[in-house]
């Protein structure tokens, strides 16, 4: 009986033979079985401490999804997009990536909080679904996560620190103290920048890992040297406004030192808030400026009118609802990318999904257009992250504008991964 | 920073952290005291009243300091009113047995975090505070917000505590407190002592959240640290002590905002945990506490 099942008879060999010859001949069945939907599941930070950034994305994919449905869908085909909340939180996020396998979905994409993606990630290589993260961490590139996890809509953390630290310690100062929360995400940008400083001569004198579930900063602040020339902060969750006003309160009138931040300290914030007065002359990253700059492409001006955001970033019916600008963007170019990928692999069903994942690795350059309104990209399909322009700005007159922008070299760092070589 | 300056900061911060505490721990503690309750939904009635001062910010308009008055006076009340409620629907059908409430008010936690996360919504929205005076010390500056929020807290407690040991309204709490059956025998309408103590600690979380909105923002996540804490000095404090609950809000709130600057937030939680234990095991009825 095992004899039979590991050496196939002469009969079942010509059995498949003969279904695989009648498959191939009537290719428009299986056209017309693939006429239905594609239904991609979306993880959605709904709720909990990501729920900001939550919300934006998943007007940003609405939005996105109306834009390819209205150009035809994915290989003539409609996509629909089911939502999932995964409450921010990695436990519910395996739950969330299991949950729409079973419900069918080709494949997974759209979560952001570092944790929720590293608990999640696991799930999705079992399961062996593609899972395509908006996520900014290094854990894609570094080779911690698996083939079926792939990063293609937004740049990570240490390719984006290298490339801005030139320019920190050319225009702001070489001497950095870094507060950053204690996690994932916080670890990339402590380690990535402290290294990429020394590489221009500076030093990171101080690190402050303040943990995310934290409501009151205060007492961190005492920390940080007074001989620091740069502060560099990068904040996420519901209490960011509080750790921005409480800077401002703890520097007062006297002297500061300059001060960078990642916009994620101010993302769905107003720059424009009472208390925010002193962040006026200081500095940001951002991913794709909030703010409408002169020579604004007519991609991203296109962009910006389909997701609702006002020339100040803030959503077009609502002034006070500020968008999380610097980071959405992955959505959209995600969700364009997920359409090249799945047409250039002849994607019919779930079957595919291997192919697809191919199809993605066999990427590189990405130019700018409406599917990459953000900028044009280079994907490296053996570390499975992608790698764009990054911006600098400076708070003046409350606004956000931009004083730099990287090159795409400026972020290269060498491969630390070939995923391609790993078995699916 | 030098240490002087370092050490004025940790304690600013330390007595602002204790005057919100004491206004929680202290509503929870009269529920306790009086109606043998453990208000696990305590944390809850905190968020409640964030969520409704922003509400009541935002739909008065005006200058901050109209919405923030209107906040002070309405969000208490609104929540006051939410408690009674809950004390008419549940825990008096419940008799206040001590086992069903906490299951009772378990599932209370719930319905009032996912009511706010239905109605108000995941994010964290801020409340502005009623003026923006900033203390310029020659170190650093400090908002004088802050300082306010530590004189009103001691304003709340001190009307409190002249509320339970000078009026009519304390007395008869106080003997519903010592002698629920004596009291009833005396004419006192047990039912009604108990939904206004339920009001008033409510109120008192609320109080307390309102005067903290305007320093961290309105979450609907945000009642599990208060909880936490309060739980903690209700029971170093010994349940029911209102002196011991205030003294000892005011050691867990130094100690915790203390060791938080000096060493480390983490040490400080784990040493106040550590502390509950101790209390715990050598002296159950708390600090303060008279013996069961």
């Amino acid at each position: 009986m095992k004899k039979d099942l590991l050496v196939p008879s002469r009969r079942s060999v010509l059995k498949g033979m003969g279904a695989g010859i009648v498959a191939s001949a009537f290719p428009g069945y299986t056209w017309a079985q693939s006429s239905a939907p594609i239904k991609l599941g979306f993880q959605l930070h709904r709720t909990g401490i990501g729920a900001a950034y939550g919300r934006w994305y998943e007007r940003t994919a609405q939005a996105a999804l109306k834009g390819v449905n209205d150009a035809g869908g994915i290989g003539g085909r409609p996509v629909e997009i089911l939502f999932e909340d995964d409450a921010t939180d990695p436990k519910r996020g395996a739950e969330v990536v299991e949950k729409l396998a079973n419900d069918g979905c080709d494949l997974i994409f759209g979560p952001l909080f570092s944790h929720v993606v590293i608990g999640s990630a696991p799930r999705a290589g079992e399961l062996k679904i593609p899972y395509l993260v908006c996520s900014e961490g290094y854990h894609v590139a570094s080779g911690m996560l698996n083939r079926w996890t792939l990063q293609p809509g937004i740049t990570d953390v240490r390719s984006q620190v290298s490339s801005m630290a030139p320019w920190v310690a050319a225009n702001l100062g070489k001497k950095v103290t870094m507060v950053y929360p204690d996690y994932a995400f916080g670890y990339d940008h402590r380690d990535f920048f402290t290294e990429a400083i020394k590489a221009q001569g500076g030093e990171v004198i101080a690190q402050i890992a303040i943990p995310p579930t934290e409501t009151t900063f205060t007492r961190y602040l005492p920390q940080i040297p007074a001989e620091t020339e740069v502060l560099y902060h990068v904040m996420v969750g519901p209490a960011v406004l509080t750790f921005v006003k409480e800077l401002g309160d703890f520097y007062g009138s006297g002297a500061r030192p300059q001060i960078f931040g990642f916009i994620d300290s101010l993302e769905a914030v107003d720059t424009a808030s009472p208390g925010l007065e002193f962040l006026e002359g200081t500095y940001f990253w951002e991913a794709m400026n909030r703010v409408k700059q002169d020579g604004q492409s007519d991609h991203e001006a296109a962009y910006r009118a389909a997701v609702g955001v006002d020339d100040n970033g803030a959503s077009v019916t609502d002034a006070a609802d500020v968008s999380t600008y610097s980071h959405m963007f992955s959505v959209w170019e995600t969700l364009h990318t997920i359409k090249a990928g799945m047409e250039a692999a002849g994607y019919q069903s779930t079957a595919d999904r291997q192919k697809f994942v191919e199809a993605l690795e066999a990427m590189t350059t990405m130019p700018e257009g409406p599917g990459n309104p953000q900028g044009d990209k280079l994907f490296n399909g053996k570390t499975h992250q992608v790698f764009g322009h990054q911006n600098i700005s400076q708070v003046t007159g409350g606004k956000l504008m931009r004083v730099h922008r990287t090159s795409i070299e400026d972020g290269q760092y060498a491969d630390a991964v070939d995923y391609t070589t790993m078995s699916f | 920073m030098s240490f002087g300056p370092f050490l004025l900061l940790a304690v600013m911060e330390s007595l602002v952290t204790a005057a919100t505490l004491a206004l929680t721990a202290v509503g929870l503690s009269l529920v306790f005291g009086t109606m043998r309750v453990v208000n696990v939904a305590h944390g809850e009635f905190f968020m409640l009243g964030a969520v409704l001062a922003w509400f009541v910010t935002v739909s008065v308009g005006g200058p901050e300091w109209v919405g923030f008055v209107a906040a002070l006076a309405l969000a208490p009340l609104g929540v006051a009113a939410v408690a009674t409620l809950a004390d008419r629907v549940v825990l008096k059908r419940l008799n206040y047995e001590p086992e069903a409430t906490i299951v009772a008010t378990i599932g209370l936690l719930y319905i009032l975090q996912q009511a706010a996360l239905t109605f108000y919504g995941p994010e964290a929205r801020p409340v502005e505070p009623p003026f923006n005076f900033r203390i310029q010390f020659p170190w650093f500056g400090y908002s004088g917000y802050k300082l306010f929020v530590i004189f009103a807290a001691v304003a709340v407690l001190l009307a409190v505590w002249w509320g339970l040991t000078r009026s009519k309204a304390g007395l008869i709490m106080r003997a519903t407190q010592v002698d629920r059956d004596t009291a009833r025998a005396f004419g006192i309408n047990v039912d009604r002592v108990y939904a206004g103590v339920f009001a008033l600690g409510a109120a008192l979380a609320a109080i307390a959240a309102v005067l903290i909105v305007p320093i961290q923002q309105a979450h609907y996540l945000m009642g599990g640290e208060p909880l936490l804490l309060a739980f903690i000095t209700v029971i170093v404090g010994g349940l029911g002590s209102l002196r011991g609950t205030v003294i000892a809000a005011l050691v867990i709130g130094l100690s915790d905002g203390l060791i938080a600057f000096f060493y480390s937030p983490t040490l400080a939680k784990i040493l106040a945990t550590l502390l509950v234990a101790l209390v715990l095991v050598f002296r159950p009825q708390g600090l303060f506490g008279a013996k069961a």
